[in-house]
């Protein structure tokens, strides 16, 4: 079935789109090579270009207290230096063939991107530096001392910004005991700890074919596919599929943090452990959140906060979706002097949609933005590439975006009051507030 | 299926955010699009607004884009900010659309929308379903001439404006290193004048200010649309008659050159403010394009960039971060494609134990060492594989195609010598990367500023109410 053949499906199920074909249906090719990797595949030769993104479950819930940090800087430096190629090779063999290298990183996930012409020679000479990247990074010790120094200081450095004091202090909050609590990078004291052995064993541990998941986007055939990806997970051993993240059981009983700092505004952060990627609930709690918090201009907190108020610039809440539960947040930053102003007016509207939900009118909005945006999701090669990655990793079904406008067409107020009423308890919600002491005031 | 937060709104693109950035991609060079005749359509309406169409139906989508010359270096002393508060201004309403319904009618139509304003331009942007255009257009042509103003949301909004400096300004000391390595690098020109506004003049603006500003500039003959997708030309352009052909054209005030005069001497300052970690900021005078085809300095100094810090393993990197360890992070920024005078920029974080004269003083070396040796032939074609690369990549992106068109008409420029420029990049040669490293690079035209970190006050610390409790945080 054509990509276009699945769009008018899609569309005669709805009926929503009066105006016509609006949306791109993806013919998701999916198969194991022949170590255990899973494989993700898009065929589309519009432009003469290959997106890759390869995917590990070593983000930092991997990590223990002890060692935090050990999956980031593992990820780091796997690509300084591997197989036959120096740590000044790689960049250059990269660039040499105008490829852009890059990573992603966080609780759950860790790998590498890759965007390539997809002439041969720029692709293969690509491939081979990701597959030794890959497969057998050096972890060479003068490296890993000099990166353990620059990640020491960065993470100094951000100690002094009320961000990053806040969401960590936020993790740490809502997680208590669990490895989402741990902060992505480590802390200096940790980061002290690691060597190249342990990176090393982090690295046989974690980046194996059957922990491996791959998408790719672009102009190839489906056998060039199949051959790349072989030839990329070939020298990986099978290993062990890594084990799943512990649930987070029961949400915690809220804390209220006030977290001194000299800044001229203050950070807050609302929030409790949220919903997983399979989470029984993600509909309505995706529409939901929008009327709440994740529409912008179109969102309460934003009318409540912003423009009625002019409190803050930014205002907003998500649910972050993750192996186990991701985190439910509300963020704002507002000068000093409204700190208590802000919260409270947070608090009412969070309240208040706690306890009515959303109404008709805003339903059909969000509905209608949702919807009615679904074709801009997947209007270029790069955000193809990034569903790909994540129905790949998180092995969502490979119908998922053809669920997508259903499932939201199917959510009702009922179902959001519902599904924020059970989820969102206000007993369990945290707080924590950098910058101004909530004593401070204008009275 | 991401479910987070819409970015940000009314974006301030701050000029040394990218300067500042660390590891910059060989982007510059990467900023050419190869425009065929056959997809690119323009017209000019009766009152002056030019239209131009870029046809792509990868998906069925269209961008719109809306651009008025007239940015932050168009401003005058006393109300720097101005251009940036009316951007969020046009957000609150018109006779006809109530304030928050043209954001509201677009995300009631599946579309994303924003604003930005730069020094150079102001820009108004929707992404829609293909057959949502009308829509962008009209509201987008009600705004260019019936705005409201009104009293009671101006004094919200401009609350809104101050947190927004806050957030991006006042706490983030490399944002204030880079404001003031702008108010010291120019003396004359508007460009040392922070585009989201000093704070006082932020505190005194009057919505008086805010109205000449939008009578001053927002007119059709001062704007340009420029539409990306899966379109037909000519419905576009039948749809830019209908919707904005009635709106009369009007005199624009003349715009003064405010040349900067070439810089006499070394400037040096240091910003005091709450980090730990130092930083050295470099900016030289240098050109900026002017000429597509005959110009040939900037073309070199854009290769230059790229040879110092286009990839991880660059000069400056390779030399300051992995083997000489004296810096936690370094970065070249050039970019060429402005309304007024470029700067070439370099920074480095300095790593612990090594001052930042030292490393300011690593920073120069390497420059002067392009200067004394030049460049491998390997070094140069890398950078112009990343050019050529990058040509590629840009036209996955519809936002981008359009932007770039946008920009080029913005600079007076004709959009079709991108192509030029791509040509002119491809045959830069060893001895011209050399020459501008020599002829550029020197003290007299060089602006240094230096980032003293401060401790955070005393006082600070964690007070846990209950529960648990951070108290490893500082």
């Amino acid at each position: 079935m054509s990509a276009k053949d699945l769009c008018m499906r899609l569309l005669a199920a709805v009926l929503i789109l009066a105006a016509g074909p609006a949306c791109a249906g993806l013919d998701i090719q999916h198969w194991r090579t022949s170590q255990g990797a899973r494989v993700y595949f898009v065929e589309n030769h519009d432009l003469p270009m290959l997106d890759l993104e390869v995917d590990f479950p070593a983000g930092s819930a991997r990590d223990s207290r002890e060692l935090s940090g050990l999956a980031s800087l593992t990820r780091h430096v796997m690509v300084l230096g591997a197989g036959s190629y120096s740590e000044r090779d790689i960049a250059e063999r990269l660039a040499d063939v105008g490829a852009v290298f890059s990573g992603q990183f966080d609780a759950d996930r860790a790998g590498f991107k890759l965007r390539s012409l997809s002439s041969a020679h720029e692709l293969e000479q690509a491939m081979a530096v990701l597959r030794a990247v890959l497969t057998t990074p050096h972890f060479e010790a003068a490296v890993v001392e000099r990166e353990k120094a620059r990640a020491i200081a960065a993470l100094r450095e951000a100690a002094t910004k009320p961000e990053i004091i806040g969401e960590k202090a936020f993790s740490a909050a809502i997680y208590g005991e669990h490895p989402y609590a741990l902060p992505e990078a480590g802390e200096p004291e940790s980061v002290a700890r690691l060597t190249p052995e342990s990176m090393a064993a982090f690295h046989q541990t974690y980046y194996r074919a059957r922990n491996m998941s791959l998408a790719i986007m672009g102009d190839i055939s489906r056998a060039q596919a199949e051959a790349l990806a072989e030839h990329l997970a070939a020298d990986l051993p099978p290993g062990e599929a890594a084990p799943p993240i512990p649930p987070v059981t029961t949400a915690l009983p809220g804390t209220q943090q006030v977290i001194a700092h000299p800044a001229s505004q203050s950070h807050l952060f609302l929030g409790q452990p949220g919903m997983t990627r399979h989470d029984p609930d993600y509909f309505p709690l995706l529409v939901g959140n929008y009327i709440l918090g994740g529409g912008g201009f179109d969102s309460r907190l934003m009318e409540e906060v912003r423009q009625k108020k002019g409190l803050a610039y930014s205002v907003y809440s998500y649910f972050q979706p993750m192996q186990a539960a991701g985190p439910f947040q509300i963020g704002l930053q507002t000068r000093r002097e409204t700190t208590r102003e802000a919260l409270r007016t947070v608090q009412e509207v969070l309240a208040r949609y706690l306890r009515e939900g959303p109404d008709e009118a805003e339903l059909a909005q969000a509905k209608n933005n949702l919807v009615g945006g679904f074709p801009l999701r997947l209007d270029s090669n790069k955000k193809i590439l990034d569903y790909l990655a994540v129905i790949g990793f998180y092995q969502l079904p490979l119908n998922w975006l053809e669920t997508y406008i259903p499932q939201v067409e199917a959510v009702t107020r009922a179902g959001i009051l519902d599904a924020f009423q059970r989820r969102i308890r206000p007993e369990a919600l945290s707080t924590v507030v950098v910058g101004g002491q909530l004593g401070e005031g204008r009275h | 299926m991401s479910l987070l937060p819409l970015m940000m709104r009314r974006i301030v693109l701050l000029f040394l955010g990218t300067a500042l950035a660390l590891a910059a991609q060989a982007g510059e060079a990467g900023n050419a699009l190869e425009n065929s005749p056959g997809n690119i359509r323009e017209t000019t309406l009766d009152n002056g607004m030019r239209v131009v169409v870029k046809v792509d139906r990868r998906a069925p989508v269209v961008v719109s884009q809306l651009w008025y010359r007239a940015g932050s270096m168009d401003e005058l002393n006393g109300t720097t900010g101005v251009a940036h508060v009316l951007e969020h201004m046009m957000f609150k309403g018109t006779r006809k659309v109530p304030a928050g319904e043209f954001s509201r009618r677009i995300a009631a139509a599946g579309g994303r929308e924003n604003a930005f304003t730069s020094r150079d331009k102001t820009v108004y942007f929707q992404t829609l379903q293909k057959d949502r255009l009308p829509l962008a257009l009209e509201l987008e042509a009600d705004r260019m001439v019936d705005l409201a103003l009104p009293a009671g949301e101006f004094a919200k909004e401009i609350e809104v404006v101050k947190e927004e400096r806050r957030l991006r300004t006042e706490d983030d000391a490399q944002a204030r290193l880079g404001e003031a390595l702008m108010a010291s690098a120019f003396m004359t020109h508007p460009y040392r004048r922070p585009v989201i506004g000093w704070m006082d003049d932020l505190r005194h603006m009057t919505l008086e200010d805010v109205r000449a500003w939008y009578a001053r500039w927002y007119a059709p003959n001062n704007a340009t649309l420029v539409v990306a997708g899966d379109v037909e030309p000519e419905q576009v352009f039948a749809w830019a008659r209908q919707y904005f052909g009635s709106i009369a054209s009007r005199p624009l005030p003349v715009r003064k050159p405010q040349q900067e005069p070439v810089q006499a001497g070394e400037r040096r300052l240091i910003v005091k403010a709450p980090a730990r970690l130092p930083v050295v900021a470099l900016a030289w005078q240098a050109p900026r394009l002017s000429d597509p085809a005959a110009d040939r300095e900037t073309y070199a100094l854009e290769i230059l960039a790229g040879v110092l810090d286009g990839h991880a393993s660059a000069r400056l990197n390779q030399a300051l971060v992995r083997d000489g360890k004296l810096a936690m992070s370094v970065g070249a920024d050039y970019d060429p494609l402005s309304r007024g005078p470029s700067l070439f920029m370099v920074e480095a974080t300095p790593a612990e134990g090594h001052a930042v004269n030292e490393v300011e003083a690593a920073l120069k070396a390497e420059i002067a060492r392009v200067a004394r040796d030049g460049v491998s032939g390997a070094e140069l074609a890398r950078v112009k594989a990343q050019v050529l690369a990058a040509q590629v990549f840009q036209q996955d992106s519809l936002f981008y195609q359009a932007m770039q068109i946008g920009e080029w008409i913005t600079l007076g420029l004709d959009y079709r010598d991108q192509q030029t420029r791509l040509e002119r990049l491809k045959a830069v040669s060893a001895e011209e990367v050399q020459a501008v490293a020599a002829k550029f690079f020197v003290d007299d035209r060089l602006t240094v500023a230096m980032l003293d970190p401060q401790p955070l006050q005393e006082g600070e610390g964690v007070h846990p109410q209950s529960g648990v409790g951070g108290g490893h945080v500082r």
